[in-house]
């Protein structure tokens, strides 16, 4: 008998049904599902990771915002009380020349158009989201399924009516919302987002590092309830375009540096070595303690530029784009912004639904759903005008080497004399912030002049010793999909791939436990630098698919790294 | 929809577990009893069923009143809504034969005066790790006078038509896997290999929902176990038990002990020379010599 079982009963012919499918469970998909669940839509939200949130990783901070029309507690009470970590009551941004430290106190940034802002560990948030967002979807006939894969999306006669999936048949929808991160498989299927210039991204390397009972009040002086926020940048990466962080959760640090992909990838840096700068330099000595030093987890991500990559029209058909996956992440200077605008845009995703449904064209949620974008300011935070001129003026290369250079000459080293303290003010500024461009100017040169004109020495030392990369991916949770690897290298030259053997977070040049390794190969009398493969190791961050020639594609429902913390 | 699964409990063979008398003899009463391993294929299938076709599942054991245990291990793992334990005195000591007596009339029982429409499934695993006979799940079925499906890896219940589509392994190999029909009600034994599909996300809702349900009912399992005695099945004591069983067990050989120990080289495998001269040592080795 040819025919399969299914095939008898006639099941795979009718490709199930629900209204609405949400694709990924962070707090995106969180936020559309529940909200649709609240208009009543029968909603199935299909999340990759074993666990919501095994999968997630972010700096570390979430915002809800005062102009916002969503926020995440609104939406799930009761989730700062049982997701997150401590709240920012302090927010300082240090500007480093080798041990000298400026610091200022932005904390009046922070708090602009701030409701209130706490630190978070992803495992802990996304996986409480997860369970509210199943009881509210099972109750309008649909709910959350984990470890499916969501492979790309259903058509039909060239229009778009569902998603297929690995593990799943595929399944119709009136409504896709793609909120697959930063990866994302559906945005990519239609075309909408690429993973071409590096320029667009920036990669995030964390730490979570284990503090003992008490030991966050007594060194960041807050209370109980309370927390900080530091920034930094200055020359502590070695000209590398980027800056680092340290956010107070319950009894952990989340110690990261985030750094521009396009400076990662031409300067040959080692994102690890960067993240390790940061640990090792003298002002965290106040925190950390080498005896007692023991890192929790190791993660790493891409993070869209907003700026650059936030789409206009981030929809197509019945497709919606929402969050990481759509380039919503707000990063301008000292504001980095990315999981709030996920929340607002799956909010308003459910809102757009809702409304085309009422004037009985659900097709044109997506059409409804730009309009709101922009409607309620969220496009404005994410382009910002103010940024698009500032940017043709000062980005060209000439442009940015000469103020480069006058920030550095003795005029501008006057100027930042002259200007003091002041400069404290305009570092508040969120219109400055804005304005921010991506040059080395605002994170390289201009905080090392600060530091070296205005800074005071480090006193404290610090003597801790950052784990080896292998110990670091050692002490990760994997499930291989063994024999069935996810990436696959398209052209192993070095020319092409060989910037992923130091820009990928888990591999390193002269590293052989890592996803990329440098390796020469003799044929016919001739030696060939070429790049070998190995996907076990992989975070998922998704690095190599930008700067190496990849097939890259999420490893399959539940396989792949199982992030604790995240 | 309502189908019976066939369990057993086993004494726990694993390593760590299972005591053995000086003479070789199963210690019964210092090994912990075990759900039979290959019961979890029948509870497999038997799930699949329920996330699929809905219905009720009843778990259905012979054995001392310590069964409960088992039973509340299988309620965990099909989600099943009830469970009957067949236990008396007058039941001990039966041999296959004497049990399948129990266990078809225990069915009958169900099916005639407690399931509402009557029972559709009866399934099984397809031998216990205690007596390795297989011989219970046929000679029950046997009893019951129903079709019977064996070394099942696959199946699809079409409930309207009355009727149960199968993948089987024919003589047991996987090589060689044929599709037969059969009416309902029937008998099915699982095979080691079934792999239960949810290809549907309704299906996978179901399960969870299943889940979220039987965690509450599992905590109470003791409330939905339901005990049957030779006089509430009515069975004459001379038909179950040692008296209704035909098998005479001669004699037992107690397992024999492991052989001696095997010489041991022991390779720091830091000290290059030594770790050379092992992998030359066990180089043809390696070549299949």
């Amino acid at each position: 008998m040819s025919e399969t079982i299914d095939d008898a009963t006639g099941a795979s012919d009718e490709y199930e049904q629900y209204e609405a499918v949400v694709v990924g469970c962070g707090p995106g998909g969180a936020a559309a599902a529940a909200a649709l669940a609240d208009e009543g839509v029968e909603t199935l939200v299909l999340e990759r990771g074993v666990d919501a949130g095994s999968k997630n990783v972010s700096g570390g901070l979430i915002y809800a915002e005062e102009s916002a029309p969503y926020t995440i507690d609104g939406l799930f009470p009761g989730f700062r009380e049982a997701a997150t970590e401590r709240p920012v009551t302090e927010y300082q941004l240090h500007n480093v020349a080798g041990s000298q430290v400026k610091s200022f106190d932005i904390t009046d940034l922070h708090e602009h158009d701030t409701e209130w802002s706490d630190a978070v560990l992803r495992r802990k948030m996304d996986s409480w989201l997860a369970e509210r967002v199943h009881e509210r979807t099972r109750e309008t006939g649909g709910g959350l399924l984990t470890e499916v894969k969501v492979t790309g999306l259903l058509r039909e006669e060239g229009e778009i009516v569902g998603v297929t999936c690995e593990e799943l048949d595929p399944i119709r929808a009136e409504l896709v919302v793609a909120a697959d991160g930063v990866n994302s498989e559906l945005a990519r299927d239609a075309g909408l987002m690429d993973w071409e210039e590096p320029e667009e991204w920036f990669q995030g390397v964390k730490a979570v590092v284990d503090l003992p009972d008490g030991a966050i009040q007594e060194r960041f002086g807050v209370g109980d309830g309370e927390g900080a926020a530091h920034l930094f940048s200055g020359d502590l990466f070695d000209g590398v375009r980027g800056g680092g962080f340290v956010y107070t959760n319950e009894d952990s640090l989340s110690i990261g540096s985030v750094f521009h992909l396009d400076s990662v990838a031409t300067e040959l840096a080692e994102p690890h070595e960067l993240l390790d700068a940061l640990l090792t330099h003298p002002f965290l000595g106040q925190w950390l303690d080498d005896a007692e030093y023991a890192e929790r987890e190791y993660s790493a991500k891409l993070v869209p530029d907003s700026k650059k990559a936030a789409l206009r029209s981030p929809h197509q058909g019945r497709l919606v784009v929402v969050g990481d996956a759509a380039g919503q992440m707000q990063a301008q200077g000292p504001i980095i912004k990315g999981m709030n605008h996920a929340v607002t845009a799956g909010g308003l995703a459910a809102e757009a639904y809702a409304q085309a449904k009422a004037r009985g064209d659900t097709s044109r949620a997506g059409e409804f759903y730009e309009r709101k974008l922009r409607d309620e300011g969220v496009m404005e935070k994410l382009r910002p005008r103010r940024y698009e001129v500032a940017s043709a003026l000062g980005e060209p290369e000439p442009v940015a080497n000469l103020a480069d250079a006058v920030v550095d000459s003795a005029v501008g080293r006057f100027g930042v004399r002259l200007l003091g303290d002041r400069l404290e003010r305009l570092y508040s500024s969120p219109a400055l912030s804005m304005m921010v461009p991506d040059t080395r100017t605002p994170y390289v040169t201009l905080p090392t002049v600060i530091a070296e004109e205005l800074g005071a020495p480090v006193d404290e030392t610090n003597d801790v010793e950052p784990p080896e990369l292998a110990d670091r991916i050692g002490d990760l949770t994997y499930d291989t999909d063994v024999g069935n690897p996810h990436i696959e290298l398209l052209d192993d030259s070095a020319a092409a791939s060989g910037t992923a053997v130091t820009a990928c977070p888990v591999s390193a040049e002269g590293f052989g436990g890592g996803c990329y390794r440098r390796e020469t190969v003799a044929s016919n009398g001739e030696r060939e630098e070429v790049v070998s493969l190995d996907t076990q190791p992989c975070i998922e961050c998704g690095t190599c698919a930008v700067v190496a020639e990849t097939d890259w594609e999420h490893p399959r429902g539940g396989k792949g790294v199982e992030f604790e913390e995240g | 929809m309502h189908t019976v699964v066939l369990t057993k409990g086993v004494p726990d063979f694993r390593e760590g577990q299972v005591a053995f008398d000086e003479d070789g003899h199963l210690e019964r009463g210092a090994t912990p009893t075990v759900m039979n391993p290959n019961d979890k294929h029948a509870l497999r299938a038997a799930l699949q069923t329920k996330v699929r076709n809905g219905g009720h599942v009843s778990l259905m054991s012979m054995g001392p009143p310590g069964f409960k245990e088992v039973l509340r291990e299988g309620m965990e793992s099909v989600y099943a809504d009830d469970a009957y334990l067949v236990s008396d005195r007058a039941f001990a000591a039966a041999d296959t034969w004497a049990t399948s007596i129990a266990l078809t009339t225990a069915i009958e029982r169900l099916d005639e005066h407690v399931a509402e429409d009557g029972v559709d499934m009866v399934f099984a695993g397809f031998k216990t790790a205690d007596g390795e006979t297989g011989h219970t799940g046929p000679q029950t079925c046997w009893g019951l006078d129903w079709p019977i499906l064996t070394h099942v890896v696959s199946l699809d219940i079409d409930e309207e038509a009355g009727r149960v589509r199968a993948k089987r392994l024919v003589e047991g190999d996987i090589e060689e896997i044929e599709t037969v029909e059969a009416p309902l009600p029937c008998f099915v034994v699982a095979d080691p290999e079934f792999e239960p599909t949810y290809r549907k996300a309704a299906h996978r809702l179901t399960h969870k929902d299943l889940r979220e349900e039987t965690r509450e009912r599992a905590e109470n399992h003791e409330e939905h176990v339901t005990v049957w005695d030779h006089e509430e099945l009515n069975l004459d004591p001379d038909y179950v038990g040692l008296d209704g069983s035909p098998t005479i067990v001669s004699s037992v050989d107690p397992i024999p002990r492991a052989p001696a120990e095997r010489d041991a080289t022991m390779v720091d495998p830091e000290d290059g020379e030594a770790m050379r001269e092992l992998v030359e040592e066990m180089a043809p080795l390696a070549g299949g010599e």
